[in-house]
């Protein structure tokens, strides 16, 4: 069975906001939505659940200490104990403030680079991927909003998004 | 209007009153004379080792070495001679050596309070300045509680500077370099007498404070003038001031920290130190804004603050907290690296008798508010910003503790009677003077042109 969705296009922001909150008030179900810029308070108007991207960070943080505490160790005190310059190399905590610069890079190293690495993955973002972009305006000074049909009426529902301001409503068939 | 309640009134003045009965007797404690010393150390001897049978082994130690050396029995024998007569010798001068430092004690332990307390003022004085300077729009709300807690920088400032008068008066051992017979034989401290001499010292002291007063005093009465005010006149004037003062500000305060504080140790000095005592004050006065604030919201006095502002408060609470621990660690860590004797013997003596409380206060002044202030909900939740507020004051307590005291009293050091009693004095006058200043002004400031910005502040 082919799925209808309703493409109904803002074009202003406070507009969007007002829409989206009558339309999870009617019990209407939001697809997606495709701004051109980041709308403030939107994800929480659609009730979306908060992103735990920092969590992953912290912990990337962590393992990023923990290669570098784990590799100066072994480089340093245990495989090849020199003496440098009169640095007390008999152990890691008495050596420890010269690796502390490089314990503090790899530590920011990690978390930044293996959270972006997430943050790509999770949004499905690489350099040849096909552009998801349901209209070309979306990405200059309108707003798009996907709303499912369902099993709801459709003069209906375009009637009840034209009231909430929609300048253009489409009806998509999904093949 | 904010009324100071009994309870609070009380419970200072109780400190206060305990804490004066406790540095009292702090000074009672301190050995008048060599003999009192003598007693003292011989009462110590019975529970082990003192430091004076340990130097002893060491002069054993040096003493066979260099004999070694020698080998010749005739110069044996006239230095074993030589040696016992140096040896009597040098237990009175370790005798003095202790008893100074003894006596500097109850002394010290003043000194550390009282800068404690005073620089937490001076620092919410620079952020109110800088509050004004970057017009800020959160921060508005805040401004009567961080003005009340300048108010405490007349009285606190008063007592610096007749503590600095009263050992520029030979009354106590806390400037070495103020010691005429230790300038006399001391080559390095002379060639340093051109700005470390007493009457200089003072008069810059002078102007310090009396600068600080002055630009508190018109930034205080301009911020009070506005709420009557027709128009911004009063609010730009401020801002200019702010601006102005900032800039007295970091020269003053970085010369202050060489005069009150690196002075201590005429031998060794340290460039980022104004910063290092700067960040200090800064994130202690910051915290002790964020507990004025939650103190007075739980009691229902600022309903217009809300947890953003909290928020916000906590945020500077950790990366200040960051930004001393950045500093603390890039002076240690350059010391340590390079490893100059006159430079090192700063960090040397702290780990050696100062282990504790040199390192455990990186970890109340770092790793405590870096795991526990990171997540952005906890700086919402007014008990964990308390409780690592307390933690971040207790730390930064040890930091002026380790700055002030191995110079000072050296080994002898003990966080007993004096310090705890002068940590309750001038914590108690502190809480007098803020919650005091905090009646004198409506907690509202109203005409200021962030202030509704402010009162709508969200993140």
């Amino acid at each position: 069975m082919a799925s209808k969705v309703i493409h109904a296009i803002y074009n202003d922001d406070d507009l969007l906001l007002q829409a989206v909150k009558q339309i999870r008030e009617a019990r209407y179900h939001i697809g997606e939505i495709y701004t051109p810029m980041p709308v403030h308070g939107l994800d929480k108007a659609m009730g979306l659940a908060p992103t735990r991207l920092a969590i992953t960070s912290f912990m990337y943080g962590v393992v990023g200490l923990i290669v570098a505490t784990a590799m100066m160790d072994f480089i340093m005190i245990e495989d090849w104990p020199q003496d440098i310059g009169g640095k007390p190399s008999f152990s890691y905590i008495e050596n420890m403030p010269a690796f502390v610069p490089i314990m503090f890079e790899l530590t920011v190293f990690f978390a930044a680079h293996l959270m972006v690495i997430t943050f790509y993955m999770r949004s499905k973002l690489w350099p040849f991927k096909k552009a998801e972009n349901p209209d070309v305006r979306t990405t200059d000074d309108m707003f798009l909003m996907e709303v499912d049909v369902a099993n709801h009426n459709v003069d209906e529902l375009t009637k009840f998004l034209y009231n909430t301001g929609a300048a253009e409503i489409k009806l998509i068939d999904n093949k | 209007m904010y009324t100071l309640s009994s309870k609070l009134k009380l419970t200072a003045i109780i400190f206060m009153i305990v804490g004066a009965i406790g540095i009292v007797i702090g000074f009672l404690q301190a050995p008048s004379n060599l003999d009192d010393v003598r007693e003292m150390m011989a009462a110590e001897e019975h529970h082990g080792e003192t430091a004076l049978e340990k130097e002893g082994e060491d002069d054993n130690f040096a003493y066979a070495e260099h004999s070694l050396l020698l080998d010749d029995e005739a110069g044996r024998n006239a230095e074993s001679k030589e040696d016992a007569a140096a040896e009597q010798g040098h237990d009175t001068e370790h005798l003095e050596h202790k008893f100074h430092q003894l006596q500097n004690k109850p002394w010290a332990a003043v000194y550390v309070a009282a800068f404690f307390f005073f620089m937490i003022s001076l620092g919410v004085l620079a952020f109110y300045a800088v509050q004004y300077a970057s017009q800020a729009g959160w921060s508005p709300v805040l401004f009567r509680v961080m003005e009340a807690i300048t108010a405490y920088i007349v009285p606190g400032g008063i007592i610096m500077f007749v503590l600095l008068v009263l050992s520029s008066m030979h009354l106590n051992h806390l400037f070495v370099w103020m010691d005429p017979e230790v300038v006399a034989t001391d080559e390095i401290i002379r060639n340093k007498t051109a700005y470390l001499n007493i009457p200089f010292f003072l008069i810059r002291a002078a102007i310090f404070l009396a600068g600080w007063f002055i630009f508190r005093h018109f930034l205080v009465r301009n911020s009070r003038r506005l709420d009557q005010a027709t128009d911004n006149y009063y609010f730009k004037k401020n801002f200019k001031l702010a601006a102005g003062f900032l800039v007295f500000f970091i020269v003053t305060e970085s010369i202050m920290s060489w005069d009150w504080i690196m002075s201590l140790d005429p031998h060794w000095f340290s460039t980022l130190f104004g910063w290092y005592v700067f960040s200090s004050m800064f994130v202690s006065g910051i915290t002790v804004i964020a507990l004025v604030t939650i103190y007075l919201k739980s009691r229902d006095h600022l309903p217009f603050v809300n947890n953003s502002h909290i928020h916000d408060l906590a945020k500077f609470m950790f990366g200040i907290s960051i930004f001393w621990t950045y500093l603390w660690f890039s002076q240690f860590m350059l010391i340590w690296y390079s490893n100059i004797p006159e430079e090192v013997v700063y960090f040397i003596s702290r780990i050696e008798n100062y282990s504790l409380p040199f390192f455990g206060m990186v970890v109340l002044n770092f790793v405590f508010p870096l795991l526990v202030l990171m997540n952005s909900d906890y700086k919402r939740v007014n008990w964990f910003v308390v409780m690592t507020g307390v933690i971040i004051l207790v730390g930064h307590y040890l930091d002026v503790f380790t700055m002030v005291m191995p110079s000072t009293v050296g080994e002898s050091w003990f966080i007993g009677i004096p310090e705890i009693s002068a940590v309750l004095f001038f914590g108690g006058l502190f809480t007098f003077v803020v919650f005091n200043a905090l009646t004198k002004a409506p907690l509202l400031a109203k005409r200021n042109p962030y202030i509704k910005e402010s009162e709508h502040f969200h993140y």
